[in-house]
Order: structure tokens, then sequence, then C-alpha cells
């Protein structure tokens, strides 16, 4: 008899890990899947070009319905199948109707929720957040019969849902406390050139905002924003994208041991021998996560032990970020700010809008921004990753790795260019090294902004400071 | 269109080779090829003559009348010229003032000025560069031949057996001569050919043996080759007794030089096997032709070292015969006119020397009384007495002193001082018009109309392709119009050069037809007083003139059609009419080493420029053989000394010091140097190697030992260098090390200072002139746009800028030498090709200051951003193999497996494909 395996949540981490067992070891296990969502699993990464109309939601839908079936695996979609309670002690999960499914391993993938700010006035109507595939619905709609909006927060997430309003329509204003729009990821210079491309394409911004209150009308419905300067803007619709939270209500409640998120260890086990978590809910040596890389590298982990070869371990690595707005390229890893020992490449081009800075320490790359032209984005992500000596390619290394490659200078090992692995055929149980994180050629590179909000606490560049 | 055949010779080295050109006189494009018909070249050409047609530029002429600076009028400046000279005549004598010519000038020019100032000014301080590079030649002709003779032609080269070349990197300085010989060479594998030069030169290429000579031991061996030839009893003696006087003194000088060969061969450096072999070849063959040049003559023993060279040809009786024979080769297009009029200062006309029958003569044939008794002063003196306030006013014509004669810096100095300097010149900035009191517009050698004569005594027409621009005027003109101005009306108004060629002929006939011969003749005999007799040309018409053929001088009524050769049977010109041996001894270098000057500095000419570059500078392509002043050393010196190659090298002597890079080679000899001498002010700082090289002159020639300095030399500690290439030449103030060189439709400029610099960008926006805004939305479109890169902490800054059109405005290249350990100066081809764009494409501009062209195919678009996939790199991988699916393509490319966003895209490439 095979072993039940039930996973909570069918999000992008979830989605990913049921892939690595159907391609390693769908033999093991009777699976048993509960998404809050009805629908199969799609991309969270694309509700942003959703919004702009850049794609439809056939495009953004990895799996249908139908791959479960095919797959054998059992999906229950929809809120009424929320697990509302984990029986630890008789290894079996209850959801909202009552149904009970035991399980032999657990795996919870909850992921996290939008931060919503503390200020009266942030549960009228029309204040919404951008988290899932209704709340984009929410935004069509409104567009459709209003002016004004605003969304909170500067960030990669509140950048593409105030351009995704824009091309729908809407005259939007990010409102942000930062002098630069998504300075998480941009410095100074990155900031203000992204500022005028969005200001540009009709986009205005409240920077150094503190939001005071959210007013609204009789009818409960929001008609403006007040600071606390006491600066006021009308509007229509608020979209709150300040960060997000690890969503740990349940295994809290079912006396997993969480703090920020759900504490996991190396093999991404909870405190429950049972259990494992993985993606936005859990907390692993004190860093939570908001981006697509590293939850992948957690299903590819993860996938090594529940396949029973229970040799990989996690490790976070810094992963690069990159905001989706058609047009718009920017790319930022790692430590891209200056600090005391470091040394910076700084490449400009104010006609063409390029800027690229590249962050060196100990003759290794340790940060990157790039704006305007992110072609080289995976080459540097390989080299902060694999910590390459950079010593001998530096003069060239602006110029990206056809030079660095054609100066004839060994790049370290391994070869960057070992393109003979492939990933959909990755043998997981044997090729991941049990201290690092997988060789690039394996692993997620240039990771799409993940489907979460703006949150300083867990929307670092994982990795720095 | 109207294009125009049109026949002339060669601006630059004293080959002479005809050229044919093609002109279109409206657009003053002219297209140059070799002469097919010209005996010189019979239709080669080198590298500088063939791009003749890319120095015709207006850029950089002088094409006005400047009077301190100030655009004048014709009539002004002659004036102030004129009444200049006139009043310091008046006031200090006619000694106080002089000319400075060039062996630029044609004939005519060269006539007029030599009448003008030995004529009718009453002075002989008329001096030319050409006492730079040929007057050790013309003192050695005139003892051993009583004349400046060159007995032989080239043709004599393609009947020889041997040819030594001595002191003359053909292959370079008379590259079509050294074709010549090459080809003779290979069609006839016997020709052996021997080279005699401290360096192993290009020329060594042909070379069955070279003797890597010490510096100016070249009388010891050719001493030793005589009496090699008197031992071994291969002296002609029939011929010597004949025809020749003095070999026994001059035998017996060389016997005692040496003892024995071992001791010849230390003190000349070289391997004794290789000097008996040379011997050897020497004494066996016959048909033997010697060639020096400028190693031979830049010397303070150079006019021993050509009569130690032609004491060896006459005692064989090779000499005028077929295939044999000394031949100096020149170095400038009309050195040999300037000798023919006399252009020299301890030279009279026409082949005349300070003799009173001959300044009787010339009194008469000028119709004046003015003929000076006495030589004047030549070059080094003459500046001297610039320097020394003797000489008020100088003119100096087509040439550039302040580069090219020894310690130029006390030339330079000189004339700083001087109250009156004129030069007349067809570039408007050189090191020497910079000093000029008056600067006077002459025409350029595509405009000039005249005669040249090159190295084998051969006239032929230099003529006219384009009209004067602006208000240049022709030089024979220019001193003309000042000659009538100071009063001397009637004998100065000449209407065309074919009248100054027709004065000049007939004077070089003006009683040279007969003299009786001396009393122990057998057969009384008519003979020419004079070498130089061109009275076949005296009555030229216009047309005939327009239409003269190239032709070898002498010419007169017994060979209209020219003459090939001299003295095979004897008849030279001293008052025996024997040749005159002449007994020299070895005499080191002026100025030895010392612990001080260790090393020996050796200075000569590169492939592709000519003297002071201020003409081939202008032609791209001739800039590429090699962009900066250079200073060759040996290995082993430079590892002794810690020195690497391309770093810059300060080189000092007593007068003065200069910056090189350096270039190590065993070529050129432990304990020498070799600098070039090309490199000027305006195309440089500190790259002149004039001021280095030692004021020591030959003691009868006044020729300067260019060959030979004692110098010094030490590291440059420069803390920077930039490479800055513009559209427009800029001016840097901050680097004591600047090189210019001009490149196609740009300027490319290497700096290097000893000072640090600590904002690198910023001082690069200064040089280039770009006002540092820091937001760029404030630059309006039509400004050029900048885009850099920097390295800060290993003090890299580079810079580039585009104009709006879209083409490269500049580029700059800084790093600090210190801090930038793997960073490296880029190459400039890439760069250079970028400024003919008409519009900078958007990857050349991304990889322009990589310094690099952009590597590798186009990828397109990004399609996949995890990976960094391209458009065309998928398009491409999808055709060529025949992917269907996004999981093909992942597996070939990795793209769209990882975050998927672009696996819509994918999709729609593949059914763009399919269809």
């Amino acid at each position: 008899m095979k072993a039940k395996l039930v996973l909570i949540g069918n999000g992008m981490a979830g989605g990913k890990l049921l892939e690595e067992i159907v391609a390693t070891c769908a033999d093991l296990y009777d699976i048993t899947v509960f998404g809050n969502e009805p629908y199969g699993n799609y991309n969270r990464i694309m509700l942003s070009p959703l919004l702009a109309g850049d794609k439809t939601l056939d495009d953004i839908m990895i799996n249908h319905r139908q791959w479960y079936t095919d797959h054998d695996i059992q999906l229950h979609a929809g809120k009424e199948k929320a697990i509302v309670k984990i029986d630890r002690a008789r290894q079996q999960v209850i959801a909202a109707d009552g149904s009970i499914t035991p399980y032999h391993r657990l795996v919870i993938a909850t992921g996290s929720q939008p931060f919503i700010l503390p200020v009266e006035g942030a549960h009228l109507e029309g204040v919404i957040s951008f988290r899932d595939i209704a709340d984009v619905e929410k935004m069509i709609t409104t567009a459709q019969s209003h002016r004004r909006a605003i969304v909170i927060g500067g960030g990669l997430l509140g950048l593409e849902a105030a351009m995704g309003l824009t091309t729908r329509g809407m005259q939007v204003t990010v409102v942000h406390n930062h002098d630069i729009p998504l300075n998480r990821q941009l410095d100074a210079q990155a900031g203000m050139l992204l500022k005028h491309e969005l200001a540009s394409r009709g986009l205005s911004f409240k920077l150094n905002a503190s939001t005071h209150k959210i007013i609204g009308d009789e009818q409960g419905r929001v008609t403006a924003i007040q600071f606390d300067d006491g600066s006021k803007i009308e509007t229509d619709l608020i979209v709150m994208a300040v960060g997000i939270r690890p969503n740990i209500e349940l295994a809290k409640s079912s006396g997993v041991y969480c703090e920020k998120g759900i504490i996991v260890n190396d093999t991404l086990q909870t405190y429950d021998p049972r259990i494992y978590a993985l993606g936005e809910c859990i907390e692993h040596r004190g860093d939570t996560f908001g981006l697509v890389a590293p939850l992948y590298d957690q299903a590819k982990v993860l996938v090594n032990h529940l396949s029973e070869h229970g040799i990989a371990r996690y490790q976070t690595l810094p992963t690069a970020t990159k905001l989706k707005v058609t047009g718009i390229h920017l790319f930022s890893m790692g430590k891209f700010l200056e600090s005391q020992h470091c040394e910076t490449l700084i490449f400009q081009d104010d006609a063409q809008n390029i800027y690229k800075k590249l962050v060196i320490e100990n003759e290794t790359l340790v940060g990157v921004v790039l704006y305007g032209d992110t072609k080289e984005g995976a080459f540097y992500s390989e080299l902060i990753d694999q910590h390459t000596n950079i010593k001998h390619i530096r003069p060239y290394l602006m110029f990206g790795r056809g030079l660095c490659d054609e100066m004839s200078i060994t790049l370290g090992s391994p070869s960057p260019d070992a393109s003979s692995s492939d990933t959909s055929t990755l043998d997981a149980a044997s090729s991941i090294p049990h201290r690092t994180r997988p060789p690039i050629e394996q692993r997620s590179i240039t990771v799409e902004k993940p489907k979460v909000v703006d949150c300083p606490k867990t929307l670092t560049v994982t990795g720095s400071a | 269109m109207p294009t125009e055949l049109k026949h002339t010779t060669c601006a630059y080295c004293g080959v002479g080779c005809g050229i044919e050109a093609t002109v279109n006189s409206t657009t003053r494009k002219v297209h140059i090829k070799g002469d097919g018909q010209h005996p010189a070249n019979l239709g080669r050409l080198c590298s500088k003559g063939t791009a003749l047609g890319d120095t015709l530029e207006l850029e950089g002429r002088l094409l006005n009348p400047k009077i301190n600076g100030q655009t004048a009028d014709w009539d002004d400046a002659l004036d102030t010229v004129a009444k200049g000279f006139s009043d310091i005549i008046e006031e200090h004598g006619p000694d106080a003032v002089a000319f400075y010519l060039s062996g630029q000038l044609l004939t005519e020019d060269y006539y007029v000025a030599n009448k003008l100032m030995k004529g009718f000014i009453g002075s002989a301080n008329i001096d030319t560069n050409s006492r730079l590079c040929m007057s050790s030649s013309v003192v050695g002709h005139k003892r051993a031949f009583g004349t400046d003779t060159v007995p032989g032609c080239y043709e004599d080269f393609e009947h020889s057996d041997l040819i030594v070349l001595v002191g003359s990197n053909t292959a370079w300085c008379h590259p079509v001569l050294f074709q010549r010989i090459k080809l003779h060479k290979e069609q006839n594998p016997n020709v052996k050919v021997v080279v005699i030069d401290p360096r192993k030169t290009a020329t060594c290429e042909i070379a069955d043996l070279h003797l890597p000579i010490q510096l100016g031991a070249d009388v010891a061996l050719f001493n030793g080759l005589l009496q090699y030839l008197d031992k071994n009893e291969y002296i002609d003696t029939q011929y010597v007794q004949a025809h020749c006087e003095g070999f026994d003194q001059a035998r017996a000088c060389a016997n005692e030089a040496f003892h024995n060969l071992y001791e010849l061969s230390n003190v000349c450096g070289l391997d004794i096997d290789d000097v008996n072999t040379f011997y050897q070849w020497f004494a066996e063959t016959e048909k033997t032709v010697t060639l020096y040049s400028q190693g031979v003559n830049q010397s303070s023993s150079g006019t021993d070292k050509v009569n130690a060279i032609i004491n060896c040809h006459l005692a064989t009786g090779r000499i005028g015969r077929l295939g044999m024979g000394p031949f100096s080769m020149t170095g400038q297009p009309n050195a040999m006119g300037g000798r023919e009029v006399g252009g020299l200062a301890n030279t009279l006309a026409a082949h005349m020397d300070f003799e009173e029958d001959n300044i009787d003569r010339l009194n008469r044939f000028w119709n004046t009384d003015r003929v000076p008794p006495k030589a004047g002063l030549t070059a080094v003196d003459l500046f001297d007495a610039i320097d020394e306030g003797k000489i008020k006013a100088v003119w100096i014509m087509a040439t550039n002193p302040v580069v090219s004669m020894p310690n130029a810096n006390k030339v330079k100095s000189a004339l700083e001082k001087c109250p009156l300097v004129v030069v007349s010149d067809c570039i408007a900035h050189t090191d020497t018009t910079r000093l000029a009191t008056v600067a006077l517009p002459a025409t350029g050698w595509s405009e000039k109309d005249g005669t040249v004569t090159n190295s084998e005594r051969r006239i032929s027409r230099q003529r006219a392709l384009l009209i004067p621009a602006g208000n240049a005027r022709h030089d024979w003109w220019i001193i003309s119009q000042v000659a009538q101005r100071m009063g001397f009306k009637s004998a100065f108004n000449y209407q065309t050069p074919a009248e100054i060629f027709k004065e000049h002929a007939l004077l070089s006939g003006f009683e040279n037809t007969t003299i009786s011969q001396s009393k122990n003749s057998i057969c009384p005999n008519q003979y020419r007083r004079r070498d130089f007799d061109i009275s076949g040309l005296a009555h030229l018409t216009s047309q005939e003139y327009e239409h003269l053929q190239p032709i070898q001088w002498p010419v007169t009524e017994q060979s209209p059609n020219g003459t090939q050769r001299f003295f095979a049977a004897g008849e030279f010109y001293t008052a025996s009419r024997k040749a005159r041996f002449i007994a020299v001894q070895y005499k080191t270098p002026a100025h030895r080493i010392s612990t001080d000057y260790p090393y020996k500095l050796n200075s000569g000419r590169i492939r592709d420029q000519w003297h002071t570059m201020t003409r081939t500078s202008l032609a791209p392509q001739l800039n590429q053989h090699i962009r900066a002043p250079y200073l060759e050393m040996h290995p082993d010196d430079a590892h002794v000394q810690s020195l690497k190659a391309g770093q810059i090298i300060r080189i000092e002597s007593t007068w003065g010091k200069m910056l090189a890079k350096l270039s190590i080679t065993p070529d050129t000899q432990k304990g020498h140097l070799f600098a070039p001498m090309h490199w000027t002010d305006e195309l440089s700082r500190n790259g002149r190697v004039g001021p280095v090289i030692n004021p020591a002159v030959d003691p009868i020639s006044f020729q300067p030992e260019s060959k030979h300095t004692p110098v010094k030399i030490e590291k440059f500690h420069g803390q920077w260098e930039a490479l800055i290439l513009t559209r427009e030449k800029i001016t840097v103030q901050d680097a004591e090390y600047q090189v210019y060189t001009k490149g196609d439709a740009h300027w490319q400029l290497q700096l290097s200072d000893e000072h640090s610099i600590d904002a690198p960008l910023l001082k690069l926006k200064e040089w280039l002139n770009i006002a540092d805004t820091e937001d760029a939305s404030t630059q309006s479109p039509q400004e050029v746009s900048y885009l850099h890169f920097e390295d800060r902490t290993q003090g890299v800054a580079r810079i580039a800028g585009v104009n709006s059109n879209g083409t490269l405005n500049s580029i700059g290249f800084f790093q600090n030498t210190q801090q930038a350990t793997h960073y490296q100066l880029p190459e400039v081809s890439w760069l250079s090709q970028q400024f003919k764009k008409d519009h900078l494409d958007d990857r050349s501009r991304a990889a322009i200051l990589s310094g690099f062209a952009p590597i590798g195919e186009d990828m397109g678009a990004i399609i996949c951003a995890c990976f960094g996939v391209g458009e065309k790199s998928i398009c491409k991988a999808i055709k060529e193999q025949s992917l269907t699916d996004t999981a093909g393509i992942g597996k070939t490319l990795k793209a769209g497996t990882n975050c998927g966003s672009c696996l819509p895209e994918l999709k729609s490439l593949l059914a763009e494909s399919a269809c």
C-alpha cells in the first residue's frame, strides 16, 4: 500500500512540488491536494501581465485540473475545501466542510497573505490587495467604471499593479515611503531612471509618503487617502501592496512551531517530523521568502526527502528580481548597495536609459543592478551563486559573458556553459549537492517577481542585508 | 567629370618616383599611381607615395599670410618681410640675415632664393636641411672627384653582382629602390647583398650578410677593406695610376690603422669571419655597388666615411661603369636640385665654389657685384648665430628645424629670440610656424610647378595637379616679390618657373664648355670645367619645359639625351683631372658614452612617415604602422633595467630629453638605442628626438652627428594612462606624455603623466569639453549624448559621446596604472572604424566602452529572462533542430524552464516558424 501524502496549498510552491514528485517518486504516494482557489495550478507571477492584458487566464495556467486527474492526484479546490485543522495526533486534516483526510506525510504550503496597513479605513470597499485571480478580476472591473486609483507600495508588485491599472485606463498614483520606487531592488540612480520611465508612461508618484488614513463615503466605499503631512488625494480604488506575511494560522493553531513563519530545518521538516513545509509560509534560518526561485529550490530539496533519498539540504542563496512591466528591463540581485568593503563597476548610457552596477567584494561578484539592459543577468547570477573569482575578468565583466569567454579566461568551475543538463529530467536524488544550491543549470535563476507583496521584512532580495 | 591625367614626381624621398595622377579639379580629389614610364620607379610606389592623394585636404593648410599671428594680405606681408630684411641689412650688414631652406623646395625656388641671398643681399648665410642629410656626401664627393658628382645610376644595381648597403635602411627609407634590388636578387640568385648597419633593420630581409657594426666605425671597416684589397692584390693599378692621385698616402693610412683583422673586427664590434667574408666578396666581385645613406652621412666623421668608401671603389677602378660604383642615396626629393643651384652655405652656385674666378663669373652672369667672397654659416652654426643675436632675421622655407635640428630646444629658443622670423610653409601649424613673425602660405606638392633632381641626377618635372589653395603662392614667386620690394627689380622679374629653369640651365653652361687640356695629354680635348651642365636645356620653349621628360644631367650639346655615368675614363674635376684618394683615419664619435650617459642613441626614419610628419600624418593609413615615438632597446639591457615593452621611458642627454614607448628587440645591439626622428610638438609632447641629439658636427661638412648621442634612460613613472579618440583634435594640458595620431575621420591621443588624477571621469569630461550635467533629462536632444563606465577603486573611467545624428563623437579610456592591474587600454583598430559609420548601431554602442567589437551573434530581444535567451537564438534553434514544442526549446536552450513566464512567447515563436 502506498503512503498517503497530503499537500495543503496549491500555489507556486505546492504546484512545483507536485511536478517534482510526478517526475521522481509518484509511485510512492497517494496524493491529495487542498487548494483555496477554484483552479488547477496557475502561475501567480503572471498576474501582472494578466492585469495588464498582456496575457489571458489560459496563458498563465500551468496545470489544469485534468493534469491532476491524469496523474492520479486528488485535488480539492475551493473555499469549502480549505483545511481548518491539522489533527497531528491522529495524522489527519479536517476541511471546512468537515471532511477528514488522513496522512502519513503532510506538506504545508499555505503561502502568504498580503499585509494590510493598520490604518483607519483599511477595510473599506475599494481597498484591495493584489494576490490572486479574484483580486485581478476586481481591479479590472473597477477600471471599467472608475477613473482614479492609488497603489500603496512602490515595490515590484505595487508598480506592476499600478502599470496594469494604467494600461486599463486609470489615472494611478503610487504612494511609497521612500524617495525612489523599488528601493529594495534598485539604488538611487536606477530608481530615478525607473521613476522617469514610469512617469513618462502616465504614472504619478507620491514619494516619502506615509498613509494616515483612508477616507470613505456613506456607502462605505473609498473616496480618498490622507497622509501624515495632511495632504489628501481623491481616489476610487486603493491597492495595498506593502508586503506579505507568511500564512501560518493553520500551522500555529495546530501546534506546529512557528515564529515569523513555520520553522523548518535544512530538510524542510517542521518540529513535527511527519510534517514538512515550504514556500512563503516557512522560516528557514531566520529567512522568510517572497520570490519564486527559493520556492522551486525548496521543492527540489523536499522531493529529495520524500523520495527517500534523504541527502539534500536547503540553503538560501541570493536571488534575482525583475519587474514585469512591458518594455521595462530591470534586474537586481545580491548586495547591490555600496558598503564599506565593496567595489563597484558602473555603466551608464543616459540617452538609452541604461544603467548597470556590479558590486564586488573580495574579488567575487556579490550584487548587481541592471536597468534598461538585462541581457547579462543570467551570467551575473551564476557568478554570484558560484562565488567565481572575477579578478581576471574584471575589465570585461561589465560587457558580458561573450567578452569574458572570448578573453580566454577561465571562469572558475563549473563552466557556466554546461548546457547539457536538463531541468525537466533532473534526477533530484543524485544531482543535488548536499551543501550548496544546485548548480546553475539545474535551478531557477532570474526569478520573476513572485506573487507577493512588498513587505520590508520579507521581500528582501534573499540573502541581502 | 573634369578629370585629367597628369604626370609628376613624388614629394618624398630621394628615389624620385614618377607619378601618374588622375585629378578631379572640382573635388580636389587626386588618385595616385606609379608612372610606368618613369625610369626611377617603372610604375612602383611605396606606402607614402601611394597615400599622397590623402594628404591634399585643406584642413590644416596655411591659406593666408600672417603677421604676428594675424591674417594679413600679401602686400603687407611681403612689404613687412622686405622692409624687415632691408632694415636689418642696412644697420647690421648682409651677414645679419639668413635663409634656411629645404630639400623639399623645387629647383626653381631654390635658384631664386640662392640668387637673392648670394647675388643681391650679398651674404652666403643660406643653408638647408640638406645639411642634415647630405652634406657629408657633398664634401666627400668634392674631395674625391673635385665636384659633387654621383657617378652612377639606379640601373647599376640591376647589373651588379654585389650590393653593399651601408647605413641605409633602404627597405623603409627608399622602398622603391629596395624593391628593384630585391627583384634583381630574386631573378639572379647569385647576387649578394651585404647590409652594414648597427641595427638589424627590415632591409636585412634580403641580406646574405649583415654586419652589425658599432655606431660610427665605418671608416675602420672600409680602411680595413682597402688594406685587404691592397694586401691581396686586388688593386686596379692601371686605373689608379692613370686617373687617381694620393693612393699611397691613403694606403699607408689604412695599413697603419690596424695590424690585423682581429683588432679591426674588435673595433667594429664584428665577427672576424663576417668581416673576412665581406672583404672577400667585395674583392672578388667586379660588379659591386656600394650604396650609402644617412648612417654614413650623419656623423662627426661623415665625410671621412664617404671617402673611405670611395677610396675602395677608386682602388678597384669600379666607378662609372655598368653595375658598379659608390652611390650616395639622398633623403629628400630635391636635395640634389638644391646642391645643383648651390643652395648650401659652402657652395656658390651651379656646382661652383668660393673661388675668385667663380665669384667673378657669377657676378657677371647675375649682373651684380655683391657675390660674397666666402662661405656662410652652416645649419648648426647658423642657428647658434641666431641664438647669439648675430643673425637678426631668418627666412625658413618648407622645413621644420625646431623638430629636425639637433639640440632642437636651442633652435627653438634661438627663434624665439630672433627679431624677424619668416616662415614659408604649406601647413599652418608646425613647431616652426608657431614661432614665425611672418608666416607665408606656400603652395604644396600638388600645386607646385617646377623640377626636382633625384639621387641618380635625374631631373623630373613636378607638375601642378591643382590650383593653389586659398592665397597660397609658389615659393619662387614669394621670394621674387620680396626681392623686388628690396629693390632688385629687374633681376627677379620672373613670370614662370620655365624662365627660372632656363636661367639656371644657362648658368650651368656659362663659361663651362671648353678649356684646353693639360700639357701631358696626348690628344688635346675639350672638357667641362664643372660636372653640372644642363646647357642642353637652356633653350627650352615653355611648351618643351612643360613636357620635359625625366633626364639625367649633364645634358649638353654633346649629350642631348643626358648622361648615365661619370668617371669610367677618369676625367675628374680636380685641377689635375685626377681623382683624389683621401687618407682617412677612424675617429670615435664626438661625444663618448660615460657612466652618466651609458647608452648610444641612434635615430632615423620609420617606414610610413616622412620627416616631421606634417604631411604624411594627414593620411590615416600611414599612421597605422607605428603610432607613437618609440625607443628600441636590446632585451638584455631591458632586463638589467627591469623594463617592460610598451612602458614609457624618459631619454635624456646633456642637451635635452624626450619620452618614448619602449620596444624591446634583439635587432638593436646591447648598449645601443634607437628612436625615430619624426615626432613633433604638434603631434606629441616630449616626443621630439631633436632636443636629445648632440650638436656635434663633421668638421668639414658641418653635418650633425644625429646617429650617435650618449644618453641615459629612466622609467617614466606614469600614474595613469589614457587613450582618447575624437572627431576633432583636442588639446590637453595635464599630461607630460602626449602623442597625437590622425585616423580616418578622427584623432587619437595617447596620454600619461607622473602626477595622479583623482576624479578621472570628471577629467575625461573636462578634456572632451563636456558640461557635467547630473540630470540626463536636462540635456537637449541636439547635444551629444554620453555613456560612461567606471571602476572607481581601480581608477578606471571610460566615456563615449554619440552625436544626435547617431555618429560617434568621441571615446576616452582612462586608467590608473598603479591600480588598474588587469585593465588595458584598447587596440584602436575597431574603435577607429566606428568613426566611419553613419550610425553607431546599438550593439556597437553597448560594446564600445569595452574597447572590443561585440562578441558572437546578435541573440535578439531577450525572451527568456531567467536564462538570458534571445529571440534570434530561439528561432535559430527551432529551425535548425526542427523543434516543435516548448519542452524541446527548454531542452535545447533552457528557455522557459524556470519561471515559465515566457512560455506564451515561445509558443507563438513555434507557431510563427511552423507556418
